[in-house]
Formats: structure tokens, C-alpha cells, sequence
């Protein structure tokens, strides 16, 4: 089987793969990183969205040979090692931005990438529009709207890249 | 998915070598089509010829007066781009209703236009633009490239490298997007050029894109929603599913058509 080197949350991985193996099936079953979640299997529901050289890609849809050498952070990789969440994480806590939790980490790995490209200052209409690609099923997206907002905020006007930028 | 053995080359050349030995290889770009079509095991390639680290493939640039855009450039590259807003903007429009934003960070040029999805965007912008498609082999007109249902003129061994679209005077593309698979299930890319005016619609035709040339007769006459106003396309040929029958496909080509006239008139 092929050999395949990558930076997990900031940490050198590499495996011997069938190259078969998606971004996501690397992840959850040979890391047991399972907060990134397999919803759809058929990249449209965001459920597996993490973060590839600081970009949001869905993992369902990615080879985990496709991404040689290259920087994965996941829903675990946000949090600061003293397990203070990050400020979009804390935001969906305190918004109710979840209730079965299903997409919660694509959603908050959605909305870290949401403020890179777009910006701490997030309308309500640009928030749903960037959602495109990420479905819920319980909240009726309502509070996630909330909490994104809100998050966006606290990230402050530069922390945007921050988090990839240290990776 | 069945099994695959994974090849990465780094030049177009080796890659080409790599197609031409193994006939049912293909090429991996972003992945965004061939994924989901190998979990599905509607294809099943027994090699993978990743051109992510083929260097030269991807990049925007413009060459006289056409926009040359790279094989493996990602549509939110084409999406963003300065060049391509300022030049064809209906294009960066067209590459930024792509799928939903994490798809468009995968997904690029070539791979859209060489699987020729007849519900895809690109293949529309391409005929409407009278794009040329070149390859490590040739030039070839976008009049001559979609032949049929994922059907292209490309050749065995062949590989895309860039695509070049000629500046339109004016131009404007228009979507009404199956809300599922966020393909077109009818689109309408409409160029004003010096010498004709070009109708491509995507997501309907029973073969794949197609120019509506009645459509562009009378827009080169007067280039405004009102000209195209009576006019009415026939169901006959045009696809039929459960998102929609032939005939409510022939009537939402008119009204998407007169849209896509307005976005172009801006």
C-alpha cells in the first residue's frame, strides 16, 4: 500500500493506505479523530468539512492521497490545548446553534472559513448564502445564523487566518 | 469504489505517457465529479493520475484580448479573480454559483469541461464565449469539443492544459439550480461578440449543451429581453426527469434566456 505523509492539527501523520481511503475515513478511522462527521457521503450536506492549507474542503470527497504534504485542521484542532474552545465554537454554545450536534463540527469548520474569506463583520444574508453547502436537520438554522454572527465577531477583525497561519 | 492504483506525475508529459499506456486510466483534478461517481461505481478506473503536483496547469492571465485560464484552476480562483471580473465577469458569476463554496474550493476548470456533464455550468460558458480548448496537442474550437451525454472531442492520451476565452463586448449567465445537486436544471450563458451573439443552455439538452440559434439571430438584432420575448423553444430533444419534464424545461429556457439578456445588460 502507498505511503502518505500530512500535518494533522499540527501534528506530522503518516500511514500506509489502500488509496481508496478518503480525507475522512483517514481521519475518524485510523487517527479516531471522529469529530469529523460522514452525513451525506455525497459532499452535500457539509457534515465532514475541515480545513486543507487553511481552506474548507469536504473530507467525504477528498483522498487522503490527494492531500500529501499537505495541513489538515479538524474540529479538534481548533480548541487551545488548555481546552478553551475557540471563539466560534464558545459562540455556538451560547447561541444554541445545535441540538443533535450532527453537523455542528462542519458548520463551525464552515464558519472559521466563512470569516477568512469574508470577514469578521458576517449579515444574516451573507451567513445563509455561504451555508450553501452545509445542512441541518434539526435547528432550522436559525441559532446557527445567530452564532456564526456572533463568533465572526469575537474572532476579531484579523484572527480570520490565525488559527491555519499557526498550524 | 472499486480498487485503483494512485499516480502522481509531476509534468503534463508524464501524465500524458501514463494515459496513453493504461486506456481506462483517468485523470484526478479536483476530484468533485470523479469521487462521488467512483463511490457510486459508475466508474471504475483501475488508475488515478493525480495532477495535483503537475506544475504549469493552473493560473489566470490575460493573453491579447482573451482570458487564458489554467486546466486545474479552481472555480473560486476564477470566482475571485480580478482579471476575470473585470474582463468577463459573467464567467466569475458562472464559476461562483459552482456547487456551494467548499465544492469550489476543489473543484477546477478542466475537470468540469472534460466530463462534460450535461447539467453542468461550464460547458455553457464555454460555447457561448466560443472558448478554445487547448490541449497537449491541440487547439480545439468549443463548437467542436462537447460532442455528446459526457461526451468530448478529446482523444485518448489527451489532457486539457488551459482554456482560452475570447473578451465578449457583453455577456451574462443565468441559473435556476436543481436546489439538491446544485447542478443547472436550466442554464443560459448569453456573449454579445464584435461579429454574433452566442446562446449556449446547459442542464436541458437530451445530447448535452447547445446553442439556441434562433435565440441568437434575434438578439443580434437587438441585444435586450424584449427581442427574445415571443419566442418559444421546442420540448422535443430536451431532457426529461423527475426534477422536471421536456416541456417545463423549454419554457424556463425562455424566461432564464431573458434574464440571462438583462444580467448581460447589467
Amino acid at each position: 500500500m502507498p505511503a502518505v505523509s500530512m500535518t494533522v492539527n499540527g501534528k506530522a501523520v503518516s500511514a500506509d493506505v489502500d488509496p481508496r481511503t478518503l480525507l475522512v475515513e483517514y481521519l475518524r478511522e485510523h487517527l479516531r479523530l471522529t469529530g469529523t462527521h460522514v452525513g451525506c457521503d455525497t459532499s452535500q450536506c457539509g457534515c465532514c468539512v475541515v480545513h486543507i492549507d487553511g481552506i474548507a474542503v469536504k473530507s467525504c470527497t477528498t483522498l487522503a492521497m490527494q492531500v500529501e504534504g499537505a495541513e489538515i485542521v479538524t474540529i479538534e484542532g481548533l480548541a487551545e490545548e488548555d481546552g478553551t474552545l475557540h471563539p466560534m465554537q464558545a459562540a455556538f454554545r451560547e447561541h444554541h446553534g445545535l441540538q443533535c450536534g450532527f453537523c455542528t463540527p462542519g458548520m463551525i469548520m464552515t464558519a472559521v472559513d466563512m470569516v477568512r474569506r469574508k470577514g469578521n463583520k458576517l449579515d444574516e444574508q451573507t451567513i445563509r448564502h455561504e451555508l450553501d453547502g452545509n445542512i441541518c436537520r434539526c435547528t432550522g438554522y436559525h441559532n446557527i445564523v445567530k452564532a456564526i454572527a456572533a463568533g465572526a465577531e469575537a474572532m476579531g477583525p484579523d484572527a480570520g487566518s490565525k488559527k491555519q497561519a499557526a498550524a | 469504489m472499486y480498487a485503483f492504483t494512485f499516480h502522481r506525475p509531476t509534468t503534463v508529459r508524464q501524465a500524458a505517457n501514463m494515459l496513453a499506456k493504461n486506456e481506462d486510466a483517468k485523470l484526478l483534478a479536483g476530484g468533485h465529479t470523479l469521487i462521488p461517481t467512483m463511490k457510486q461505481r459508475l466508474a471504475a478506473p483501475p488508475q488515478l493520475v493525480d495532477l495535483s503536483k503537475v506544475e504549469g496547469l493552473s493560473g489566470i492571465e490575460l493573453k491579447g484580448r482573451s482570458v487564458v485560464i489554467g486546466a486545474t484552476t479552481r472555480h473560486i480562483e476564477v470566482a475571485n479573480s480580478e482579471l476575470v471580473r473585470e474582463h468577463i465577469p459573467a464567467l466569475a458569476g458562472l464559476a461562483g454559483v459552482i456547487g456551494d463554496p467548499a465544492v469550489r474550493h476543489r473543484g477546477t476548470l478542466g475537470g468540469s469541461v472534460a466530463n462534460n456533464d450535461p447539467t453542468a455550468d461550464y460547458p455553457a460558458g464555454c460555447l457561448a464565449l466560443g472558448a478554445t480548448i487547448i490541449t497537449n496537442k491541440r487547439r480545439i474550437v468549443a463548437d467542436e469539443f462537447f460532442t455528446g451525454l459526457f461526451e468530448t472531442a478529446l482523444e485518448p492520451g489527451e489532457i486539457i492544459v488551459k482554456i482560452s476565452f475570447p473578451i465578449p463586448k457583453k455577456a451574462g449567465y443565468e441559473k435556476f439550480r436543481n436546489q439538491a445537486s446544485r447542478y443547472a436544471l436550466v442554464g443560459v450563458f448569453v456573449a454579445r461578440r464584435p461579429s454574433e451573439v452566442r446562446v449556449a443552455v446547459t442542464g436541458s439538452g437530451g445530447n448535452g449543451v447547445f446553442r439556441l440559434t434562433a435565440f441568437e439571430e434575434a438578439l443580434k438584432k437587438r441585444f435586450s429581453p424584449k427581442a427574445i420575448e415571443g419566442l418559444t423553444v421546442p420540448a422535443e430533444g430536451l431532457s426529461s426527469d423527475i426534477h422536471g419534464s421536456a416541456e417545463y424545461r423549454a419554457h424556463l429556457i425562455g424566461v432564464i434566456a431573458r434574464r440571462a439578456v438583462a444580467n448581460a445588460n447589467g
